[in-house]
This record gives structure tokens, sequence and C-alpha cells, in this order.
């Protein structure tokens, strides 16, 4: 952290800011972080901050079970694309993706947006609270496996309502499933994403209306 | 007529096949492209023009109209820019994610005709952050094809040379619009800029750029290869071609599905969706084309066209083209509650009107999902919209604030019944007016 960072800090006691004092790239980040700088102009570096954030925080759940960005990896990010430290902070703060407290072991993302609530998102809300032994959006469980938060739309809402794990699409839940779901995270199991109702993606319930005769073969 | 199978370009749009490039071979990708290429960038414009297409991001500008702004040459030899939307967050649109996903070689041959036509040398691909997977699956795409020869250097044997990128965003609505997509692809806050001026003088680090939407993109090789007219085949004339529908809501089976423009809104969710929960008799309104789309009730329903103009005309808009249907079980004040409270969480903050305007209005419409209200303050809700709309730098406040007027213009009854079975139960108080 910056010196003039420090005349910043919350001083809110309900939220307290978990001291973070080291943080640096460890080399599978490094490899990310390589690729990820190929795509932009030399010049243009500070392009690559939202893709070079997204690595600190997946290592730091890597690293901690807790996939945030503190402030301090906010810096090593600044120092590696040229950019001044709010600059950072800035993007880091905009961008809801970027987790800037600490979570749980597993983010639980429920969409709440209209076309989710039509489909019974209120169930997978609830569901979520049950399971994961939550009081409600903003809260991280006392075993610290699980943080919810209520996300915007999620883009998939012809197989709503979706909770998003982490970065995996849970689609065409209802509570029942959404309890197996978190029981089977409690496990240390990692169903696999996409449809809980083995529907083909988004293809009607019941099987393809249409693209029954294409080149290439079914 | 429904669309026929031999029709459709996204062939693979549910994932039967493989996303890979063998199997998009196979599936027609890549046919004839270094041939295509060498009729020359006027021709590729011209064919675009021809074919009718209109952006299929929400506003609908004519796709070839929008190259031809992009310079001809650029004598400082400095490039220009191929941008890619991929941000899909329209509420209730969900077909980028499945072209990504599934049918990727249609929006990368897309891109190299796209960047020929623009004289482009670079382009991104901005895919919104929640898409993790899908977007692994489109780098591997684009991986595939520069081991191929289809990009980089003489991409695909055309001697044009083309280097398409991909890049992630972090969750932010705001960044599907243009001017903010490419403040948040410089490393900035997505917040729009003014225009003038426009992308194609100034855009991504200060050079001409042209935005276009996913699906926009991955149409093209299709009208190059089979030609305008049959694109423009489809549908009324100015809305030509096929459309990704993501049907959902109230319907038995939700779905993602390509179909003719101008199809009948009743078709498209009685054919392809298994009709409304309940019949159709139990339908009470349609937004038609993602969440900035004022509403349709049932009756406009009945006989609608999905598109453009036929939509414009009852104040909505084709939009995105994410059908959501609500039946009459629906709390309708709160699900548009519901999207007042997404535009208030997505404005950028950068104009007063949007940045408190949403606020306002998503406070106000609570209270009228409860009914806490005065049946005046209707009358101010809608006036404060009129106040919002165009009054800031992008479109989003106007989005934010149609589905409000949609539903006071349609159902302001239901409102003010709300309101009057609130007083009967809470000892007719009387609120202050618009308070918050």
């Amino acid at each position: 952290m910056t010196d003039g960072a420090k005349d910043h800090l919350d001083s809110n006691p309900d939220n307290p800011q978990v001291e973070v004092t080291s943080f640096e790239f460890d080399a599978e980040s490094e490899a990310q972080i390589a690729k990820i700088l190929a795509r932009y102009p030399e010049a243009k570096k500070a392009s690559a901050v939202i893709p070079v954030l997204y690595v600190a925080q997946k290592q730091m759940g890597r690293q901690t079970g807790s996939a945030w960005v503190p402030r301090i990896a906010m810096d090593r990010v600044g120092e590696r694309l040229g950019m001044a430290p709010i600059r950072v902070y800035e993007v880091a703060t905009f961008y809801f993706m970027f987790n800037t407290k600490p979570i749980g072991r597993f983010h639980l993302q429920v969409c709440g947006t209209t076309p989710c609530m039509l489909r019974g998102s209120d169930d997978v809300l609830s569901a979520c609270k049950a399971a994961g032994g939550l009081k409600g959006y903003g809260d991280t469980s006392a075993d610290g496996l699980f943080t919810l938060t209520e996300v915007e739309c999620l883009g998939a809402c012809v197989n709503a309502p979706i909770l998003q794990v982490d970065d995996d699409y849970y689609e065409d839940l209802d509570y029942d499933r959404t309890v197996q779901l978190i029981e089977s995270l409690k496990r240390g199991e990692r169903p696999q994403p996409g449809s809980t109702i083995g529907r083909e993606t988004s293809a009607p319930e019941g099987g393809r209306l249409t693209l029954l005769d294409v080149p290439g073969g079914n | 007529m429904a669309l026929q199978d031999k029709d459709r370009i996204f062939t693979n749009l549910y994932g039967t096949q493989h996303w890979g490039l063998e199997a998009a071979r196979k599936r027609g990708n890549w046919d004839r492209t270094a041939e295509l290429i060498a009729k020359g960038r006027d021709w590729i414009i011209e064919e675009v023009k021809q074919s009718g297409l209109r952006g299929r991001g929400g506003a609908g500008f004519p796709t070839g109209l929008k190259w031809s702004f992009m310079p001809k040459s650029n004598p400082d030899g400095l490039p220009s820019y191929l941008v890619v939307n991929c941000d899909e967050s329209e509420p209730g649109t969900c077909k980028d994610r499945d072209i990504i996903r599934h049918d990727p070689s249609t929006l990368i041959e897309g891109c190299l005709y796209a960047a020929v036509a623009m004289n482009a040398s670079a382009g991104y691909i901005y895919c919104r952050g929640e898409y993790f997977n899908e977007q692994n699956i489109l780098q591997a795409a684009i991986d595939e094809c520069y081991a191929a020869g289809l990009l980089g250097k003489n991409a695909a044997g055309s001697g044009y040379d083309f280097d398409l990128y991909v890049h992630r965003g972090a969750g932010a609505y705001i960044c599907g619009e243009e001017t903010a997509l490419i403040e948040s692809l410089e490393g900035k806050k997505g917040m729009p800029r003014l225009k003038p001026p426009f992308p194609a003088a100034v855009g991504l680090y200060g050079r001409p750029t042209t935005v276009n939407n996913v699906e926009t993109i991955a149409v093209v090789p299709e009208i190059l290869r089979r030609g305008a007219s049959w694109f423009a085949g489809f549908g009324r004339p100015k809305n030509s071609g096929t459309k990704i529908f993501c049907i959902q809501g109230h319907v038995n089976k939700p779905c993602n599905v390509e179909e003719e423009m101008s199809i009948p809104l009743r078709e498209l969710i009685e054919r392809h969706a298994g009709g409304v929960r309940g019949g159709w008799d139990n339908l009470l309104c349609v937004i038609p084309g993602g969440s900035s789309t004022p509403l349709l009730p049932k009756h406009i329903c009945d006989d609608v066209l999905m598109d453009f103009d036929a939509l414009r005309e009852h104040k909505s808009g084709l939009g995105t083209a994410g059908v959501i249907v609500m039946d009459k079980s629906t709390d309708l004040i709160r699900a548009i509650a519901r999207l007042s409270k997404f535009y208030k969480h997505e404005s950028c903050g950068q104009c007063t009107p949007c940045r408190e305007g949403m606020g306002w209005v998503s406070r106000m419409m609570d209270r009228m999902v409860e009914g806490r209200a005065e049946i005046d303050e209707i009358d101010v809700l809608e006036n404060v919209t009129r106040r919002i709309e165009g009054h800031t730098i992008c479109a989003l406040a106007d989005g934010g604030v149609w589905p409000v007027q949609g539903l006071i213009r349609h159902y302001r009854p239901m409102m003010e019944e709300r309101i009057a079975a609130y007083k009967r139960d809470h000892a007719a108080r009387v609120f202050p007016m618009a308070a918050e």
C-alpha cells in the first residue's frame, strides 16, 4: 500500500480491513499474465488491468481459500502494468466481480433479475440460506465455506434460474436441486456445471425441435 | 412457414457437435474464405448492405453502413480496430453465449471479413467476465485458428494480416455501451464517452474503431457465401435475415432458437417454446426484446410480428430479441421494479439524471409494489422518467425508464388498484408526495 492510500482506510468497525501485507504472483499466475500481456500493444499495458486483477483474485483463492483482491495485490498489479495505484483501485472497485473483502471458500451468486425471478430465483435464494447456513446477501457462513451474493442478470436466461458458484453456472434450478448442489459442495464434490435437469444446453426440455438435419450429423 | 434447418446459420447452437475447427469445417465454416476476401473490401460492404443486416445488439443500425464510416486507409501507418461486443448483459439475453461456446468459428471467421471491410489489423472480442468457461472455449478456438493459419499473417491464405484477441470484463452492464466498452478495454472504469467524436473516427487507443455485436459479425460469413439476396429473403423488407430468439419466463419449454425475422410472436412461443404456461389465454404480457424494451400486453402479443419496425409501432422494440413471457400469476409491478433495481445497480454514476434518477425510480417502484403511495404519484413517476430520458450521455437511463413507462402506459389501473388495496388495509393515511 502506498503511504497516501493509508489515509483512506475504512475505519468503520463493521467493515474491518483484513491486513494482507504481502502478495507476489506465483508461477501459474505469471504464465497467465504473460499470455494476457501479449494481447495489447506494449505502450497500452493498462488494458490488461481487468484480466490481471482477476488472475490475482484467482491466486488468492488458490492460496488462501478466499478469492479476493487485497490492496497489496492491487499495488502489485499497478507496478506490473505501469499504472498509478489509484487507477487500479478505481477499476477494482468499479467492477462487480472483484471482491475487495475476503469471501468464503465457495462464492454463491444468485441471479435475482427478472428473468430468473420469474422462474423461481426466490426459491434458489432460500435454499442457499437454509443449506448454506447464511442469513442473507452479503453474509458468509460461520464455517467459512460460503459467501452469498445477489448478482444481476448472468446472461443464461433460457436456463433460469441460475446459481453461479465461483465461475460455474448451475442452471434450471429449484429449491431441492439447489440444496443438493450445496450439500455436494460441502462434501467436497464439484458437480458438473450446466443444466441440473439434464437439458441439452439451451435447447428446449425434452429434446431439440430444430437442428435435426445439419451437416456433420447429430 | 418456419425456417428450415438448411437455412440456419448457427447449426451448432446447442453444442450437439464439437466446437472445434475440424467439426466447424464440416458444418461449412471457413469455406472459400480467401476467395471471398479476394473480391475486396467494397464488395464485402456492398453485400452486407444489400443483405439488409441490422445490428443484433439492440439498436438495429444497418451494419454495412456502419462499416463504411471507417477510413479506407491510414496514411499514418497506425492501425484501425474491430471490437466485438460480447458483454451480453441485457436481462433476457443469452444468445452470444451460445455462439462463443458452441459455434465460435462463425464469429472468428466473421471477424476476418469485418476486419477486411473496415481495414482493421486487429480485433478484440470483449467478453463479459461471468462467461469464464465460455471464454476459455473461445480462446481455444482462436488458438486453433492461429495454428491452422486462419488468423495472423496471411490469414486463411488471403494475403491479409489480422490478429484477434479475447478481452475479459468483470461484471458491468454498462460496458455493453460501445464507448464504455472502449474505455474498459483501455483499462479504465466503464464510463461512456461523449459523442462525437464517434468511434469510427476516435475509438480504441484513439484509433478508428467499429464496435459490433457478436451475432452481427457471426452471420456475415454465411451472407457472403450464400449471397445478400438469400439473407434478405427472410423477414420483411428492412427487417431481413434470421435471428436468434431467447424465449424464457412463463413458457413450458424455454429455449434459444434461430428463426426468421418477422415471425409472429405467438407462433414463435408456441412452435418453439411449448407455448405459454397454462395456455395462450393465461398470458399477461411479454417483454419482447430484452429488459429495456417496454412490455406488450396480451392483446398486442396476439398478432404482433417480431421485427424492428413492427415492435416500434407498438412503442417497444426488437432490442436483443430476449423474449420474456409473463403469465397471469405474475406480480407485474414487482417484475418491473426488479428491472428498475437492475438499472440502479448498473448505472455507472457519471451523469446525474441516471445516477440519482435510477435510484429514485427504483425506490418509488418498490413503494408501488406494496401500493404504499398516492395515486397522483404515478403521474409524478411518469413525469420524472421523461426528465431522465434523453438527458444522459448514453442510453442506459433510457433503457432504465422505458420499462416503467410501459408499465404505466398499459397497466395503470393495476397500480391504482394496489394503492387502493394498501389504503384499505392501512387506515387511509396520506403519503408525502414523491417522498422516498
